[in-house]
């Protein structure tokens, strides 16, 4: 099953790279990786999906939460949240039929076309990973060149009284 | 997250360097220097080269404070610093330069990291405009170490160096200690700053635990004046958190069967009643059947590691787990636990006894009789023995013997295998920081170095270097700083003439094909110790171990004796791989 770890850590020289060797070391996948400062310019996020039972998944948050300069490691998959991918599709779809085809797909999924050229479209779709699975699949007979996806980012879905509370001050992107 | 994690992050945005009092500009070399002097550093164990060299030209200037040990190869450096880190309780200091120096101590860092031993190793690099130019000794001994260290560091800026060394000792030394490295380009020791050692710590996610939750200890308590099979099971973490007091109080209110891991022996004295010896793979048949049959294992300061447990399906089936760990990612990693504590050792046993009633003692008596009278039938039906002879001086005859002429109080360091094992069975630790040997990572060649850092710690005291013919020779070398430094380290190499362990496993797992265990040249111990001008002695029969061994260890100096023992003899009991620890083999 996979599992989002939102992980909070300073923001400083190699911690990427000390988090990313932890997971390989001691045989964890990573699926997707996505990193960028928070509010708090000193303070990284890095949203990671990986795959495991519960169990397994416990293991791996608790060896990266207590990593030195790791703040807070949170395995969304056990909140409320929304999660977002995207992707660049690249569509070989000449004016006439396909495009027409590959255009009513966009209006569906409420994606979005970022360019056009004579004999394709390059469309920039976000979901949650099964919908941009989805999109794709459809998308493929038509005629794919190129897809690119970034990795998933996960905001947890919390009221204002939430975010007040210590055990998700996490949320607050480093605190205000 | 907690409060304090909470706060720490809002400082943490504020935070800004603070323009610091104009003072006194030093280099940074000197920076180093003066930031050790503030940690109390009295000894460095080192090895100079060329990207150290400014460290090296300002170490002369603190001679009167910090005393440098020059060793001879930067694997032993590190080693030293363990024993003395082990032996001491203090924070080891190894200092190496770049590319192969660093490299070279990259053994030493990984033998740390897996036995929670608390080091500052200090490596050179290139200086900062060379770094990814493959330059002369480069190497990223930062990315190398990263998964072998607690925490690592490449400093960038001399402005940082004091702040970063003071956090790389905090670090270091609390929560579960570790190795910590810190990277230093040659430039930056040369370069031009004020130091300034007062900034506090600041390391916002960085907790380390120090009571147990309350609700959880409760529990614990509430589980074990219920259990009626129960097990105290302990190991490093009790010595780690100096808790050797509090664990025999804890022991004797509840009349506990108590057994340690090999990096647990001396936390509880081996001869008290309540001892069960050690468990595990070549533990005792009475401490591995008492905790395969019993129903509430209370585990501190352990880490369930495959050679206690052997297969994890078939251990302690009926049992009920306590765990008492300050390092919550070793809580429920290999055993599910009903009862997990994340705090130190120390701390969380002192809150066990105030929750104690007075009438304690006199209940688990009564209500334990049954599981003490079985505990004693399996120690009678498979006692700790062997077959001794005149004719060849068995290892365990001479651990005995070791043990009788330094009444158990000697500090004895070892490294990897046979000896190890006959050593932790036979010596009987009596005390905490007794034992130095390499349990985790297992490295040949830790012994005599650790056992020479730990003689430095404390020259008065006995201590040996226990070890075999095959890994003494992948150290020996450090002979010479022995001599140089006037230790007054004894040696004693169990000679069989073989790497016995490996050998003990293709005679019993390979049946007996033995392919490469048989070094069929060794030098002359005794002429290799007088080569570097000290006392060697030999015994090759039963009758000459009592004098040599008299003889060697109160003689002044540093003394190597050579025991030849029986070259097949195997370790018993021995459970093997993969088994579970009932199923010992009891030789």
């Amino acid at each position: 099953m996979k599992h989002t770890l939102s992980i909070m850590v300073e923001n400083r020289f190699g911690e990427l790279s000390r988090i990313v060797g932890l997971f390989s070391a001691r045989g964890y996948n990573i699926e997707s990786l996505t990193v960028a400062e928070t509010l708090n310019p000193t303070v990284s996020r890095i949203t990671l999906v990986t795959s495991g039972d519960d169990q397994t998944v416990e293991k791996i948050r608790k060896q990266v939460e207590k990593q030195v300069r790791v703040l807070n490691v949170l395995n969304m998959t056990g909140f409320k949240h929304i999660q977002r991918e995207m992707a660049l599709i690249n569509v070989k779809a000449e004016a006439g039929a396909a495009r027409q085809e590959a255009l009513s797909l966009v209006n569906i999924f409420r994606a979005k076309v970022v360019d056009v050229s004579n004999d394709g479209i390059i469309i920039e779709a976000t979901g949650d990973w099964s919908k941009v699975s989805a999109l794709i699949e459809l998308l493929r007979p038509i005629g794919i060149r190129e897809i690119v996806r970034t990795g998933a980012v996960a905001i947890g879905r919390l009221s204002e009284e939430q975010y007040s509370d210590d055990s998700i001050q996490y949320a607050a992107g480093g605190g205000q | 997250m907690s409060v304090a994690v909470k706060e720490n992050l809002r400082s943490l945005k504020r935070r800004a360097r603070a323009p610091q009092a104009a003072t006194e500009l030093m280099r940074g070399a000197r920076i180093l220097c003066e930031s050790l002097v503030c940690e109390g550093v009295d000894t460095v164990f080192g090895y100079p080269g060329g990207a150290v060299l400014h460290i090296y030209d300002e170490l002369t200037n603190f001679k009167d404070r910090i005393t440098h040990v020059l060793c001879r190869h930067e694997q032993g450096a590190v080693h030293m610093a363990e024993g003395y880190a082990k032996a001491t309780g203090k924070v080891g200091v190894a200092l190496v330069t770049s590319g192969p120096g660093a490299t070279n101590a990259v053994t030493g860092i990984a033998n740390a990291f897996m036995d929670s031993t608390p080091l500052v190793v200090i490596t050179g690099q290139v200086p900062r405009h060379m770094i990814g130019s493959d330059a002369f000794q480069e190497a990223d001994i930062v990315g190398i170490t990263r998964p072998c260290t607690k925490y690592n560091y490449l400093v960038r800026n001399v402005n940082d160096l004091a702040g970063i060394i003071k956090e790389a000792f905090h670090i270091a030394a609390s929560g579960r200690p570790g190795p910590v490295l810190i990277d230093i380009p040659k430039d930056v020791t040369a370069e031009m700053a004020a130091f300034d050692y007062s900034d506090d710590v600041f390391l916002p996610g960085y907790e380390p635990g120090t009571k147990g939750d309350i609700d959880q200890v409760e529990l614990a308590v509430e589980k074990i004046l219920k259990a009626r099979r129960p097990i105290l099971y302990v190991g490093g973490g009790i010595i780690h958190s100096n808790a050797f007091d509090e664990v025999l109080e804890f022991a004797e209110r509840l009349s506990l069967p108590v057994t340690p891991t090999l990096m647990g022996l001396g936390c509880f004295p081996s001869g008290h009643k309540l001892s069960l010896g050690m468990l595990g793979m070549h533990g005792t048949y009475w401490a591995n059947m008492a905790i395969s049959e019993s129903d509430l294992i209370i585990a501190i300061g352990v880490r369930f590691d495959d050679r206690v447990t052997g297969a994890l399906n078939k251990f302690a089936v009926h049992a009920e787990v306590i765990h008492v760990d300050i390092d919550s990612s070793s809580i429920d990693k290999n055993r599910r636990v009903q009862v997990p504590i994340t705090g130190d050792a120390k701390s969380v046993v002192n809150q066990m006894l105030d929750l104690l009633p007075a009438d304690a003692c006199a209940a688990s008596d009564d209500r334990l009789a049954e599981w003490w009278k079985q505990i004693e039938e399996w120690k009678e039906y498979s006692p700790l023995t062997y077959k001794n002879s005149d004719q060849v001086i068995k290892p365990q005859y001479l651990v005995e013997e070791l043990r009788r002429l330094t009444n158990g109080d000697a500090i004895i360091a070892t490294d990897v295998g046979q000896h190890q094992m006959w050593l932790a069975q036979y010596y009987g630790f009596s005390g905490p920081r007794q034992s130095l040997t390499s349990g985790g990572l297992g490295t040949m060649g830790f012994g005599f170095p650790a056992a020479l850092g730990a003689q430095m710690a404390f020259p008065d005291r006995q201590v040996i270097a226990f070890v075999g013919d095959g890994g003494f020779q992948m150290t020996a070398q450090e002979l010479a700083t022995a001599v140089q430094y006037q230790a007054n380290v004894k040696i004693i190499v169990m000679n069989n003439n073989f790497l016995g362990m490996v050998r003990q496993w293709q005679e019993i797992f390979y049946s007996g094909n033995y392919s490469h265990v048989n070094m069929q040249w060794v030098p002359d111990f005794v002429k290799l110790a007088e080569a570097y001008g000290v006392l060697g002695l030999r015994a090759t029969r039963p009758d000459q171990l009592e004098s040599v061994l008299r003889r060697g260890l109160s003689a002044v100096g540093v003394v190597l004796m050579e025991i030849l023992v029986d070259e097949e003899e195997n370790v018993y009991p021995m459970v093997p791989a993969g088994a579970g620890l009932k199923e010992m083999v009891l030789g």
